[in-house]
């Protein structure tokens, strides 16, 4: 057994107990009406009469059913049903004793209350387990204390507590109310890997029978007697900034109760204060239908406050960021030049990739409730603590006065990382003194920026007489960041080796997007090897284990960010799944491995083509991401990267002409469809006993490389510039 | 504004609305009927889709006035007790991440079903075509009605 110390002390559970009685851990109940604790669909165990906390992330009933509280966003990463299951496997409880419950923001009690960088798992690993754990032990302490015992003389499993040298037993939910007095103990034993029964398992998604039934759970579902609803009209372009509108007009028009000009600017902004206009017309009312012919009737007087930037004015920017612009990270092994200079073949190719927006199925929302000392805020957040600071500045409010509650979230993909709409919905609300749902239209949401920054990347190689690579180097420019990792494969794996990450400006605001600059850089950097490998004459996933060797036997240079092995590893693992090296008639394979967010990821394509068209017939996909806590959604995850990996590569772009953006609705702007998915995505996972990393994002990025070069076995054409249905060739 | 009698999940409904408004801002906004997602609002997402009669329509697209005396279903009237065999294949296959498309896809999926009892899998593709999912749940939404087309067939 591991020992474990709890960090916890008897003033952080004192805080969340009180917490707690003040309602707010247990208050939460508005997505259930007025049976919050019901357990759906069919409990193991009847509803309890009376509930014990036993620490922030559990509370018992008497008739042992358990309620388990989900810290972070669930933004479809399936946290809310991951998450609990640590705790009820160190809490030793039977899964379906277990109802789930959200937690609002605490930051007293939880840590890392976010859902970005493919993190709440990594982040909380420890933290579940102890939170289940030190539960487990207080109700042993309880139970030896009521049978004059030691706990050593105890076992406990499956919600049982049992004597071990004796027939008495006790279910949980029947010492609960003695636990809640026992002193949190300062070390508890963590489980065994080995002993694990529900990590590792399928659990379905607890919000299920839910989404299938159309309940409400989203923030756009949110309601609240006496609420209003507004809407808001930003600038058409980047670049502009609101000077007037018909104010009067609107305001006389049917169902709107008020129009105004909103400031949200506020002091020393952070970094996930980014957004595309501080100063917006809303527009407050009671019907979004009312709201919706409202905005349309405005006539605003725009001013330009900076250039009006469009898609070519990018590309010139990049180009010249290649070749002169600021480098704001690098890394230089050997000496590439001269290596170039005898290489027997040099291969240099660039790539790009556009902006492109998140778009998340449920646009942004938010439903705020500012009275003169405090502010409600409920909705969709990847953000809570960044949220509640934001709107702490924007009232000038204490943060104990500021309250957030996450609803479950249609989609983050980086999108909810950013606070704007909770903050502009704070700032409506308080405008008009009355409760407030803030909701944004499609075409706001779209067009009002945080997108995926473009990018543009030259990448070189060079091979000597044997087709040994001897010198790799790459430099990426982005708008406004660029999009080089330069301690990344195959830093470490090459003699003579250098990687540039270089900036250039734009007033368009950009934004994380699922799985930040690997979204390009994958894509890139595997087709590049690709055609490397071709150029040496080497099978593809030969040629990278090749590498991986060099990085393993006698890495190159100071540190490399991956494990070589692992990297190697998922390689192996998809190169035997897929029967690699197998030829079908007409069917066409591309490969590609990248690792990022801790977690490695490698997948072979099957394409064929149907009428010109490329069809993705079969993806096998291997992934280290350490211990797997829920099989079967740890698949969806991937699976769901992998579509989202090709669908951006393919079909998704952001063009801009005169600071805005060309595509504001999914009529013009392409996203991924049915038929255009891979008709079956197979997910084999490397097991070993690591504290599990992440999977939210890892799965997309070597998407956009496994199709790029399925896409070349297929077509006969290598594809640079994303989104590929725009090149010229054969596909679309 | 205008007074409509709307039969919706089997009941009669009245509301009091201005005649242009699409289903879906009367069944989210005025009855309270939130399953029922707003997506796109131009009929691209599909996130809107109620039936009228037997037919999957996008309700963003459709005014309250053309309604008539046809009758309406959302998603939360598929089924009493949330066991359409839709609805039981898709928890079967656990489809969703987010599950913000959902509703949308299986009120899509339980009308063409209905229509195409056994329906391949290139006629899946093309009926849900109009369907989107940002999270990309497609390969899963594909077996689940191949699911629930086996078990109404069974
Ligand atoms: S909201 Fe109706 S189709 Fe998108
Ligand atoms: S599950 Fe998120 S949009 Fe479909």
């Amino acid at each position: 057994m591991t020992h474990i110390k709890t960090q916890y002390n008897r003033r952080s559970f004192i805080k969340v107990s009180a917490a707690a009685g003040g309602g707010m851990l247990i208050g939460f109940s508005w997505l259930n009406g007025c049976k919050p604790n019901t357990p759906e669909p069919e409990p193991g165990v009847a509803v309890p009469n009376e509930w014990f906390e036993i620490n922030g992330y559990i509370k018992i009933g008497d008739t042992g059913m358990v309620t388990i509280y989900s810290p972070n966003p669930e933004i479809g990463q399936n946290v809310r049903t991951s998450m609990p299951m640590i705790v009820a496997e160190e809490l030793d409880v039977p899964w379906e004793n277990v109802v789930v419950e959200q937690a609002p923001l605490n930051t007293g009690w939880y840590q890392n209350q976010f859902a970005g960088g493919s993190l709440s798992i990594r982040l909380s690993w420890n933290a579940l387990r102890m939170a289940g754990a030190t539960g487990k032990r207080m109700l042993m302490e309880a139970a030896a204390k009521e049978w004059g015992l030691q706990v050593s003389d105890l076992t406990a499993s499956e919600g049982i507590i049992k004597e071990t040298n004796g027939e008495r037993t006790i279910g949980y939910g029947e010492i609960a109310s003695k636990a809640v007095g026992i002193e949190i103990p300062e070390e508890v034993a963590l489980k065994e890997v080995k002993d694990f029964k529900l990590i590792g398992t399928s659990v379905k998604n607890v919000d299920g029978s839910k989404i299938v039934r159309g309940e409400p759970l989203f923030g756009l579902d949110f309601h609240r007697e006496g609420m209003q609803l507004a809407m808001i009209q930003h600038p058409p372009a980047f670049g502009m900034k609101v000077k007037d509108f018909n104010e009067a007009e609107i305001k006389s028009m049917p169902g709107v109760k008020d129009a105004f000009i909103v400031d949200t600017s506020i002091a020393e902004p952070g970094g996930f204060d980014e957004k595309g206009f501080l100063q917006l017309i809303a527009i407050v009312g009671e019907s979004t239908w009312q709201l919706m012919q409202a905005k349309k009737a405005i006539k605003a007087n725009w001013e330009a406050t900076s250039e009006l930037e469009s898609s070519d004015t990018h590309l010139r920017r990049l180009e010249k960021a290649l070749v002169s612009g600021e480098v704001q990270e690098s890394r230089k092994d050997g000496n590439p030049e001269a290596a170039f200079k005898k290489a027997a073949k040099v291969i240099e190719r660039t790539y790009s990739a556009p902006f492109i927006a998140h778009n998340t199925l449920e646009p942004m929302n938010f439903f705020a409730n500012v009275t003169e000392d405090s502010a409600e805020l409920i909705g969709p957040t990847q953000t809570p603590e960044a949220l509640e600071g934001s709107v702490s500045k924007l009232l000038g409010m204490p943060l104990e006065n500021i309250t957030v509650n996450m609803t479950r979230i249609g989609g983050g993909f980086g999108r909810r990382l950013y606070v704007h709409f909770g903050v502009e919905a704070a700032a409506i609300s308080k405008k008009i003194g009355s409760p407030v749902k803030l909701i944004y239209s499609r075409e706001d949401d779209m067009t009002q920026g945080t997108y995926r920054p473009t990018y543009r990347s030259v990448y070189k190689a060079g091979l000597d007489e044997n087709n040994n690579l001897i010198a790799f180097t790459v430099k990426g420019a982005g708008l406004p960041e660029g999009p080089v990792f330069p301690n990344r494969f195959p830093a470490g794996a090459v003699e003579n080796y250098s990687a540039e990450k270089i900036k250039a400006e734009t007033n368009v605001t950009t934004g994380a997007w699922r799985a930040p600059r690997s979204n390009f850089t994958a894509g890139a950097e595997q087709a590049f090897l690709d055609e490397v490998a071709e150029a040496a004459g080497k099978d593809p996933i030969d040629f990278r284990l090749e590498l991986f060797d060099r990085a393993i036997k006698d890495p190159v240079g100071e540190e490399h960010e991956y494990e070589a092995e692992r990297y190697a590893g998922v390689l192996k693992l998809v190169k035997e799944k897929a029967n690699w090296g197998e030829t079908k008639q007409g069917v066409h394979r591309g490969v590609a491995a990248y690792f990022c967010h801790s977690t490695y990821v490698a997948e072979v394509f099957d394409m064929v083509m149907e009428n010109g068209k490329p069809i993705v017939e079969k993806v096998w996909c291997a992934a280290d991401c350490g211990i797997v806590v829920n099989k079967d959604s740890a698949i969806n995850i991937i699976q769901g990267g992998v579509i989202d990996g090709i669908g951006h590569a393919m079909y998704s772009q952001l063009t801009f002409e005169n600071g805005a953006p060309a595509q504001m609705n999914f009529d013009k702007y392409q996203l991924i469809r049915h038929s255009q998915a891979p008709k079956e995505i197979e997910v084999f996972f490397v097991e070993n006993e690591i504290d599990p990393t992440g999977l939210g994002e890892p799965g997309l990025p070597p998407a956009m490389g496994a199709l790029a070069n399925a896409l070349y076995k297929a077509t006969g054409q290598r594809h640079y510039d994303q989104p590929f249905v725009t090149e010229k060739q054969v596909i679309g | 504004m205008a007074k409509f009698n709307l039969k919706i999940n089997g009941k009669q409904q009245e509301v009091d609305v201005d005649p242009t408004t699409p289903m879906l801002w009367v069944l989210r906004d005025h009855l309270k009927l939130v399953g029922t997602k707003y997506g796109c609002g131009i009929a691209q997402c599909g996130a809107c889709t109620v039936h009228l009669g037997d037919n999957a329509v996008r309700s963003c697209q459709l005014p309250v006035s053309a309604v008539g005396e046809q009758q309406i279903t959302t998603i939360e009237g598929l089924s009493e007790n949330g066991d359409h065999p839709v609805q039981k294949a898709w928890m079967e296959e656990d489809v969703y991440q987010c599950g913000y498309c959902q509703a949308g896809q299986i009120m899509n999926a339980s009308a063409f079903l209905k229509s195409n009892p056994n329906p391949t899998d290139a006629e899946i593709e093309t009926a849900m075509n109009g369907n989107i999912c940002r999270c990309g749940t497609y390969t899963r939404i594909k077996k689940a009605i191949k699911t629930a087309a086996n078990s109404q067939n069974a």
